[in-house]
């Protein structure tokens, strides 16, 4: 839903209702009609039998053991790939040696879907743990070198003069002008990296894990555990709105002088 | 030129100044022979139709572009610990990441100037524009006036031998700018820095300066200068007068034939 939108439907406080009742009315639809045998239970478990299935995974300790080595997985290739990319995306918006060399680069290998890159990967470091890292390592790169190099880009000109004309030259004007002017789009570069790696290491854990959440949902589905697979899905869906959430929070704690548009959708 | 009843020492001179401006659409002509001396605490207004090379000139005495022929000379020998000059922008070109406090901290900050005694002259400059209350603020929560008295602030902190304002009120609505001429005067009458100050304004250039430069359209060079002696301080009311009207109008017919030329190459 659009910002606009949103905010129309909050002043009109009947909707209010609407916006919590939505969900839970399709839940409860979706439930009765399970039950009554309508849906078939077996491609569609009701909503009680997942979050039963969840809660019985979550006490027996499986769920943990999967939730955690997909995110060790993911915090170390988002970690490095994303420092990577923010790196060179600032050395790449203030040197333009530097944007001559990596833009063609990028701008080459960007459109490849990451996920068609992992036979390459597989191919070079195996289908062990390393694979994993770089390809969530290369997915978060390419968000954030694009998005921080365009951050640096966007800065106004006329700031930039400002800045020269008040003695920032060099590293100076590196310091105090590129880096924080770039901040929001590092931010950006970051949320978009994230939402990345997540989509990466559950198709890698899809095709070459014995364990992870992508393989959870994966063998669920192989062995028609649907209600278990359902609740795979739940998880990441938590996962990622944690995630954004937490990078959100992040955001205007360190950058309380810039508005972010997106916020507000 | 009218002559003037005395003539103080030469802070800038500009010899021959010109540019040319290589694009991909071929070269462009933005300024053709500029010679023009800025005197020690004048206030001195350039006027001239829009892409006459105004900003260009200014941006080549604030050393951020070079020119490509021509002596440009300062004389800093009594002030040479100085910086030689700080701009005010049209645009609002404070940073959006620093607070009213550290925007005007600047200059001063790049200049290696210890934290509290910056602080102090960057309170006592945020005083005299009238923003104290804004201090801990950042610009994104401030109207365009207040933005544009942080440019103001923030370059007379600098100190700088010579203050540069690219029609600084440019983008302000009419009252908002009435309202920070007349501050400008007052600031600027306290210690009467030597300003650079370019408009398109007539009616700015007759109310702040002490001469007004008028350039040609593109390339743009100096036609005609005029010579503004209105007692000082100065007040608002000067625009009330017989003198200022008659004045206006000459500098009108001048302009106008500028104004008209550059619609034409505009055109063509």
């Amino acid at each position: 839903m659009t910002a606009k939108g949103l905010e129309w439907v909050k002043r009109n406080a009947k909707y209010d209702v609407l916006l919590v009742l939505s969900p839970i009315m399709s839940l409860i639809l979706w439930e009765i009609l399970v039950r009554v045998g309508l849906m078939d239970h077996r491609f569609f478990p009701a909503p009680t039998t997942v979050i039963g299935t969840l809660f019985r995974i979550i006490v027996n300790g499986q769920l943990l053991d999967h939730v955690s080595i997909s995110l060790y997985r993911m915090a170390i290739g988002f970690l490095l790939g994303s420092f990577v990319g923010i790196v060179l995306g600032l050395l790449m918006g203030w040197l333009k040696i530097f944007y001559a060399i990596f833009d063609p680069l990028i701008s080459a290998v960007y459109p490849i879907p990451k996920t068609a890159l992992l036979p390459v990967i597989f191919l070079i470091f195996g289908i062990g743990e390393l694979s994993k890292i770089v390809i969530v390592a290369i997915a978060a790169f390419f968000m954030a070198v694009i998005n921080t190099t365009a951050g640096v880009l966007s800065i106004d000109p006329v700031i930039i003069d400002a800045a020269r004309n008040f003695g920032a030259r060099r590293g100076k004007l590196f310091r105090y002008v590129f880096m924080p002017g770039a901040l929001p789009s590092i931010f950006t570069a970051l949320r978009l990296a994230l939402g990345a790696s997540l989509l990466v290491i559950v198709a890698a854990e899809f095709v070459a894990s014995n364990e992870g959440i992508g393989y959870l949902i994966w063998i669920s589905w192989q062995t028609l555990a649907t209600e278990r697979m359902y609740a795979g899905l739940i998880v990441i869906a938590i996962l990622g709105i944690l995630s954004s959430y937490g990078l959100k929070k992040l955001r205007n704690y360190l950058i309380p002088w810039s508005v972010d548009v997106r916020e507000r959708m | 030129m009218t002559a003037s009843k005395y003539l103080p020492p030469a802070k800038i001179e500009l010899q021959g100044v010109s540019k040319i401006y290589e694009t991909a659409q071929g070269t462009i002509e933005a300024l053709a022979g500029i010679d023009l001396t800025v005197y020690e605490r004048e206030f001195l207004c350039i006027i001239g139709p829009s892409g006459c090379g105004k900003s260009t000139l200014l941006r080549i005495v604030a050393d951020l572009c070079p020119r490509t022929s021509g002596e440009l000379i300062f004389n800093s020998s009594a002030q040479q610990t100085k910086p030689l000059t700080a701009m005010v922008f049209q645009e609002y070109a404070i940073f959006p990441w620093r607070t009213v406090l550290d925007n005007v901290c600047f200059g001063l900050e790049m200049r290696g100037v210890p934290k509290k005694e910056r602080h102090e002259i960057a309170e006592h400059y945020i005083r005299k524009v009238g923003l104290t209350k804004f201090t801990r603020r950042f610009p994104h929560e401030l109207s365009g006036g207040m933005k544009q008295r942080v440019a103001l602030a923030r370059a007379l902190a600098n100190d700088p031998q010579i203050l540069l304002m690219d029609e600084p009120f440019g983008a302000l609505d009419a009252q908002t700018r009435t309202l920070l001429q007349q501050e400008l005067l007052r600031i600027w009458e306290e210690d009467r820095k030597t300003i650079l100050y370019v408009t398109h304004s007539i009616d700015e250039a007759l109310l702040l300066g002490d001469r007004i430069v008028l350039m040609t359209a593109r390339p743009g060079t100096v036609k005609t200068e005029y010579q503004v002696d209105f007692p000082r301080p100065r007040e608002i009311k000067i625009k009330a007068t017989e003198k200022f009207g008659v004045l206006y109008y000459e500098i009108w017919q001048a302009l106008k034939e500028e104004v008209q030329r550059s619609m034409v190459e505009e055109v063509l």
